[in-house]
This record gives C-alpha cells, structure tokens and sequence, in this order.
C-alpha cells in the first residue's frame, strides 16, 4: 500500500486515546510557539520581535527577505540608528535609518528624520501629509540583529494564501498520523 | 526503524540548530574583535549660509575626511556604514545631530578614505541659533554582518565655528 494507504488506515484504526493525546500533542506545538512569540516581545520590550525587510530601500544592507530582530529600550534614539516606524494612515511599518535628531531641552521629547540607504531623499514624502519630523511614539523598535533570506518563507505565505494553507494541512496531517 | 518524514523533520532541525549556533558564534567571535580607527575630518569652506524662508538657518560646507576604517572588517562583515554628523546644543534643544554625509564602505579594500566632500545633506537648525555656533563634527560607523549582531559606535572629531553673520 502507498502512502495515501497507509495514511487513511493509520486514521480508521485509531483509538479514542490515542486521538485525545495527538489533539495535546497538537495543542502543545500551537501554544509553545505562541510562548515564544510572546516571550519575544517581553524580552525585548517591542511589540513585533521580528520584522522582514520588504522592500530594497535599505540595499545593499539589507534586502528584501532578510530579518531583522528589533529591540526597544528606554535609551535616547540617535542617529544611524536603524529603526522601525509606523506612519499615521499606513499599515506596512517601514525599516530606515535615522540622519536627523533634535533633542528638547525641556522635555527630552525628539523629533527624527529618517532615510532609506538605497533612497536618493529623505522619508518626508512618505510620512503623513504635512508631518516634518517622526516622534518617538511612531518608533516601533531599532534594529539589533540581522539574518538573511529566513524571511522569504513569510513573504511566500503571505502572497500565496494557497503554500500556507497546503503547509498547514500537510503539518497537521504528520502530527495526526505521526505513531509514536 | 524511522520514516522518511522523520529523517526529513531530523535533518532540517540539525541544519537550523546548526546555522543559529554559527550565527552565535560570530556575533560572539565579533564581540571580542576590538577595532582601532583612525578618523580626521576638517570643514574647508562654508559655501552657503542663510537662513530660510521659514526662519530655519541652513548651512552648506565642503570639508575633507579621511578614515583608516580597514579594522572595523572581519570575516562576517557585508558592510560598513559610515557617516558624518555636525553635533551642538542650543538653547531650544540639548541635542542637535544632523548627518551632513555619508558612505557605505564594501570591503576592506575601499575602507582607506581620503575624501573632499560637499555635505550631501545640509545643516538645517531648527530655528536660527547657527550664527557664530561652535559645532562638533564626529564620525559615526556601523558594522553590518553577514548573520547575527549589528555594532555601532562614534569618534569625536574636530570642532569648527560658523560665522557671525549669514553669507547671503
């Protein structure tokens, strides 16, 4: 018999038990996972641990697919720093480096300018209508680590729905016919 | 005996534990790698100085650079990133910072510079507190790997003194 065979009988001859302690064995991979991802986040006090370069405005530093492991501490934002930032009305955060900083004597509030390497200008075109500077609340983490390519696998997932659902369902379906 | 999807599952771990372990390495190995630069940079002319429309002074400058960055390279360095910032305090903010260029340095073989640049971004205040300001020029560089762990650090180059009154 083939593997579909295999499969299929491996399924009919389960036993209630069995089923009960692949469903925890399943449940133990999803929430492990989710232990990671969350424990990321404390760690490194940044609300998306990781984040995968999309586009080519940081080239030849970083390309599209690579990752970048972000941090976010309570030290002051300086420049050549490379950070991640939200802009008011966009969804995708964007990963620049920073060139400008001015510092409040007052209030220690900052405001940032940043700029793609790859970029001929500044990211004023790409902030909020009429927004000259970022501040600080816009700063989602500053990169610390870098790995290159591991990213491509999400950016497959995302533009092609069909790899990530054939992936899951081949994951689960070794998880529920995986004999101990 | 074991099924292909576990001698398969087996050896794509093997290889991620292994690839994150030479990750950790290198960043381990660049830990202990200890770089002396050797950095000067001077302003040679002050081309512009005016104060914009907005009431913002802005200043445009030549000056020369040069940099032995050549220790900053190691096995696992890709790149490195250099810039040049003009650093001062007023009255408004105690920390300006603004690049005034920049470079990326591929290899070891460019890391010698010997440069007479005109700033590629000018020096735009925020406000008009530049005439006759003492401003620190100091040269920043960034390690970018291959894999692993991103270093940054700074040298305090000279000053220089802007004039007392705008050129234009």
């Amino acid at each position: 018999m083939g593997f579909v065979g295999d499969t299929v009988e491996s399924i009919r001859s389960m036993q209630i038990r069995q089923v009960l302690t692949q469903i925890i064995s399943l449940g133990m991979i999803v929430t492990s996972a989710l232990i990671i991802w969350k424990g990321l986040i404390v760690f490194t006090g940044s609300e998306s641990p990781v984040v995968v370069v999309l586009s080519g405005s940081m080239e030849p530093g970083f390309k599209r697919g690579d990752i970048l492991f972000l941090h976010m501490s309570k030290d002051p934002i300086r420049t050549g720093e490379i950070v991640v930032f939200n802009v008011d009305g966009r969804e995708i955060p964007i990963v620049h480096r920073v060139i400008k900083v001015h510092e409040r004597q007052d209030t220690a509030e900052v405001d940032i300018l940043t700029k793609g390497d790859n970029n001929f200008g500044d990211d004023r075109l790409l902030y909020a209508h009429g927004q000259l500077w970022l501040q600080r609340h816009h700063i989602m983490g500053r990169a610390v680590g870098y790995l290159p390519y591991v990213g491509w696998v999400t950016i497959i997932m995302t533009e092609k729905p069909f790899i990530k659902y054939l992936l899951i369902g081949a994951l689960g379906l070794l998880v529920i016919t995986s004999k101990d | 005996m074991h099924s292909w999807t576990q001698r398969l599952m087996g050896a794509a771990t093997t290889a991620a534990v292994l690839l994150a372990a030479a990750c950790a390495a290198a960043s381990a190995l660049d830990a202990f790698h200890v770089p002396a630069v050797q950095a000067q940079a001077h302003v040679t002319k002050i081309n512009r100085f005016h104060k914009q429309i907005n009431g913002n002074d802005k200043v445009t400058l030549t000056f020369n650079v040069s940099a032995n960055l050549e220790s900053l390279f190691t096995w696992n360095t890709k790149q490195v990133f250099v810039f040049l910032t003009a650093e001062y305090e007023n009255a408004k903010n105690s920390l300006n910072q603004v690049s005034l260029w920049d470079h990326i340095v591929p290899d070891k073989e460019h890391a010698n510079l010997q440069l007479e640049v005109k700033s590629k971004y000018p020096l735009i205040d925020q406000g008009s507190s530049l005439r006759g300001k003492k401003v620190q020029l100091v040269l920043h560089w960034h390690v970018m790997p291959n894999a692993g762990a991103m270093i940054r650090n700074r040298m305090m180059l000279s000053e220089f003194k802007l004039p007392d009154a705008y050129s234009s």
